[in-house]
């Protein structure tokens, strides 16, 4: 049944949000901390648990893995509602900060591979 | 004719989130075309919709001088709720449900010091621009810096510290150029970076973290090495979300 995956991952979603919540609060932040990623760890436990048990059911999997492929149009639905006219007038921070980060980033990536495939290579 | 205008008022109102569906529908259909015809693929057609939403949200600004972009025009109102923050979040959650705890467990030491730099070093580049560019208060920077990271961490960090819509918009903006860019230029610099092997594909995918960058710029690239960028990047914007409205605002506010 496809509405025991969304209904899951609706759990784990409140169950995250809820803890997110709980956090803010302990921590003094008015703020929702962590919510999203708490809830997607709990739903990755939870999907790790389904499967040793053998639970882990078509319907289950369907539930859920629809939610994950709207996730793009939604995403393109938030674009769309974005106060893009205010976003204007910092216009060059966007691309300064865009530009610099991708830059420090593909660096990275040569200096990180470099250094760990030569170590890899060590233990093959 | 009058009767036609009541009927599609009706439906404006009545069918809302419906019509979010059909619109986001074709608008992402004709981003498809765009990127197979216009940029022969090169292109992510998601990076092109996300463009192009952020575009027409310009527009929704500019003709009815509201603060939600296009969800401002009556006809689409329904897009507030499909990319409101309740189904944004939702759907978010369940893109970790492609997450293999033993797959993840492959990419090792050099997936977490991956996805480690590639939390930190963008927030730290989008905090310091943002600081550059006049920003004090911790709310705003972080929200910029998080942007930085990806354009999902940007808004839910904002949405979650309370960031003003500029700022949050200006996050995102942040975070689609940078998706943009790794997706454009990763096909051009891959031989310079080293980027021909699982091993570094894993790096990639953890420091770039945009799904979307990831996955367009190694299908640019090579396709194979796609799932082993995807599998470091799928865990990027979630320890985005969780360590940027925490511990990094924390960090932040205590550092001002």
């Amino acid at each position: 049944m496809a509405i025991y995956g969304t209904a899951l991952l609706a759990l784990c979603t409140l169950l995250g949000v809820a803890l997110g919540e709980a956090l803010g609060v302990l921590l003094h932040v008015k703020a929702n901390v962590g919510g999203v990623g708490i809830a997607m760890m709990l739903l990755i436990a939870a999907r790790s648990w389904l499967a040793r048990r053998g639970h882990l059911s078509a319907g289950i999997k369907l539930g859920v893995e629809f939610w994950a492929m709207m996730y793009i149009p939604i995403v393109v639905a938030m674009a769309a509602q974005q106060n893009v006219l205010a976003a204007l007038e910092g216009g060059p921070m966007v691309l300064v900060a865009g530009v610099l980060t991708v830059a420090l980033c593909f660096t990275l990536v040569a200096v990180l591979g470099r250094a760990m495939g030569a170590k890899g290579a060590g233990h093959d | 004719m009058t009767e036609a205008l009541a009927i599609a008022q009706k439906i404006f109102i009545d069918q809302g989130l419906v019509l979010g569906f059909a619109t986001i529908g074709a608008l992402m259909w004709i981003c498809a075309f765009a990127s197979r015809c216009l940029t022969a693929g090169r292109i992510h057609a998601s990076a092109i919709a996300i463009v192009a939403a952020l575009a027409l949200a310009w527009w929704g600004g500019e003709i009815t001088g509201g603060k939600k972009g296009l969800a401002d025009v009556p006809a689409f109102a329904g897009l507030a709720l499909l990319g409101g923050a309740m189904l944004r979040d939702f759907a978010i959650v369940a893109t970790a449900f492609e997450v293999d705890v033993v797959e993840a467990r492959k990419a090792g030491l050099l997936g977490v010091i991956a996805l480690a730099l590639g939390t930190l070093v963008p927030f730290v580049v989008g905090v310091c621009v943002a600081w550059s560019f006049g920003y004090r208060d911790a709310v705003s920077l972080t929200t910029l810096g998080a942007g930085a990271v990806t354009y999902i961490v940007g808004p839910v960090t904002g949405a979650a510290l309370g960031a003003s819509s500029p700022v949050i918009a200006l996050s995102i903006a942040t975070g689609v150029l940078k998706a943009v860019l790794v997706m454009m230029v990763t096909p051009f610099v891959a031989r310079l970076i080293g980027l021909d092997n699982p091993r570094s594909a894993m790096a990639f995918g953890g420091l770039m973290g945009t799904v979307s960058g990831v996955a367009g710029g190694l299908a640019a690239t090579d396709e194979k090495l796609v799932p082993y960028g995807a599998l470091t990047a799928t865990f990027h914007t979630g320890i985005g979300c969780l360590l940027c409205p925490s511990l990094f605002f924390l960090v932040l506010r205590a550092a001002l």
